[in-house]
């Protein structure tokens, strides 16, 4: 990669990055070894990887929760884990919704919760109240149950409004660790769709983690494979989902449509290359049909 | 951190003690807990602190691990030892300020019961440690099942105990989790006066209280859908059986009490 030093200013860098759980225990857990990644600003990057194989921890260092056992993270610049970094602003700038995160919604009212974060922040009355209300809307939370106890909504309610705590402190990175776990196909996709739009009107940069591929293909536009604490690979969805045999070695698999359109062209079909998402696979098969009539 | 709590779990390693039959260990506690409060003289000291470092040593549990254990009595252990220290009116003077009046007996029993509390500790700690909370229950339950016919609840009371040490862990992960989560929204539990240390609290009681609800009615739900319905005509996959080495571990106690008893009478 050919980035200038005026780019990396703008990125979130991680240099060789280890991290130990319970070192010198019979617990003892390598989670991650050697990671190197540059975030870009703006991006859009899916977080892929089976279960255990690092995805929460890898999120968790990045607004400086669990500090690295090895190696640097470098925020715009600055070491996040030198003495004189300011880790409360870093945890502002650098949102991270847990996975079930309704669980650690504790007000009595949604508007109440959602303004814990902005409150924290130190931020004015006013200040708090627009940050709060504006994260409503954007994470589409209906305004009649501003005032409800968050206890009582339905799952992806709950979900949302959890979403809304982080979007308040208006952070530039945006990072959901699993944020679709639990929810149905219809929660899923809102959900999806909402965090796709997030992305699209705020120019911030949003890490997706998850490990189901369909959801991440759809929105990413950069995915990062994790395989038992290493970074298995890393580049668009196309060049990732080319290498879908290796992929299923790890206990992942492309989309299905993936595998739909490599059986096409096996079978004939002429697609110049197989596709991702579903509207990809339409437009492949139109012009292909197209210019066959042609 | 939160996680440093290693009191009541158990540490997965393959050694003698962790082999031996859990009704032995559980003997083992409790004669260890007595023989703390009968001996006398010093040399009881001597003798039961080699005993607790002999089988912390073949049970394999890192020290460390076991010394961070301790620190949640750290607090208790301070207090006993400033009661001790500055209420004890016996001995030679050592200092005096204002009200504030120390004796050299005062000392001398303050350390003394310092060693207790600790030794007692880690008695009970390497229990736990070494034990699966189902094995205890197994030991617990099968120990203690003459009092059954006194009516005492016996599966009930051991079934309790084991969820109780399962549970430990879980919410410990669940407090961890609780408190990254509200961190990253910028809650703070580490700085403040006081009362303001106490109001940050409730961004994480709220919300542990509310899962350990959930928890338990899951627990509930899953135990039911199993068909548990107590202990009565419950049979055992793996039931408890004295084997040599639990002959020889007895034995050892034994000789470890008398040893102890023994000690009180010399002129020490
Ligand atoms: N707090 C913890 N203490 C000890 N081990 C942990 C802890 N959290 C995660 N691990 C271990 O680290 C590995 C990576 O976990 P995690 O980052 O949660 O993976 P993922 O999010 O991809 O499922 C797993 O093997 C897990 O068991
Ligand atoms: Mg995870």
């Amino acid at each position: 990669m050919q980035e200038t030093t005026r780019d990396l200013q703008e990125c979130m860098v991680l240099d060789h990055v280890d991290y130990v759980y319970g070192a010198g225990t019979a617990y003892e857990k390598h989670a991650l070894s050697d990671i190197n990644l540059v975030l870009g600003k703006g991006e859009f990057i899916g977080l892929i990887g089976h279960t255990g194989s690092g995805k929460s921890t890898l999120v968790q260092h990045l607004n400086g929760l669990i500090a690295p056992t090895g190696g640097h993270i470098y925020y715009r610049g600055n070491d996040i884990s030198a003495a004189d970094f300011n880790k409360k602003e870093l945890r502002s700038k650098v949102g991270l919704v847990f996975q079930y995160p309704e669980h650690q919604l504790f007000e009595t009212t949604v508007v109440k919760d959602v303004a814990f974060g902005p409150k924290n922040m130190g931020l004015s009355k006013i200040e708090t109240d627009m940050r709060t209300f504006a994260a409503l809307k954007e994470a589409g939370v209906s305004e009649e149950l501003y005032d409800a106890s968050p206890f009582e909504l339905s799952g992806g309610q709950k979900r949302r409004v959890a979403i809304a705590g982080v979007l308040a402190m208006q952070p530039d990175i945006l990072i959901l660790d699993e944020p679709t776990a639990g929810l149905d196909p219809r929660g899923r996709d809102e959900i999806l769709d909402r965090i796709a739009q997030i992305h699209a009107e705020g120019n911030r940069t949003v890490i997706l983690v998850s490990h189901s591929m369909e959801d991440v293909a759809k929105y990413a536009s950069r995915l990062i494979v994790m395989n038992e604490g290493k970074v298995f690979c890393d580049g668009t969805p196309k060049e990732v989902f080319e290498k879908y045999r290796e992929l299923e070695k790890i206990g992942l698999a492309a989309p299905q449509v993936t595998y739909l359109s490599e059986a096409l062209r096996q079978a004939g079909v002429a697609l110049p290359h197989n596709a991702t998402t579903l509207d990809e696979a339409k437009e492949l098969l139109l012009a292909d049909w197209k210019g066959g009539r042609r | 951190m939160i996680r440093d709590i290693t009191i009541g779990q158990y540490y997965p390693v393959d050694s003698p003690i962790h082999r031996l039959d859990p009704r032995v260990k559980l003997a083992g506690t409790m004669l260890f807990l007595i023989s703390l409060f009968v001996f006398s003289g010093y040399f009881g000291y001597v003798i039961a602190t080699v005993f607790v470092g002999a089988v912390i040593k073949i049970s394999k549990v890192p020290f460390r691990y076991i010394v961070r254990g301790l620190k949640p009595v750290l607090i208790l252990l301070l207090f006993t030892l400033l009661f001790n220290v500055f209420l004890t009116r016996e001995g030679t003077e050592l200092f005096s300020w204002g009200i504030i009046h120390i004796y050299d007996q005062g000392l001398i029993t303050a350390g003394l019961m310092a060693v207790r509390l600790v030794l007692l500790v880690l008695g009970t700690s390497l229990m736990t440690f070494t034990t699966t909370p189902n094995q205890l229950t197994d030991g617990l339950e099968k120990g203690l099942r003459g009092l059954k016919k006194i009516k005492v609840p016996v599966h009930e009371i051991a079934m309790m105990m084991s969820i109780a040490l399962r549970f430990i862990p879980i919410l410990i992960e669940e407090t961890d989790k609780i408190m990254k989560a509200q961190q990253a929204r910028g809650a703070d539990f580490e700085s403040g006066k006081l009362i303001q240390r106490a109001k940050a609290l409730v961004p994480l009681l709220v919300p542990l209280v509310v899962s350990a609800f959930r928890r338990a009615n899951d627990l509930a739900l899953a135990m039911e859908a199993r068909c548990y319905h107590g202990g009565d005509g419950r049979t055992k996959m793996k039931p408890l059986k004295y084997k040599g080495r639990d002959a020889v571990a007895y034995l050892i106690l034994f000789g470890y009490l008398g040893l102890v008893i023994g000690s009180g009478f010399l002129p020490l």
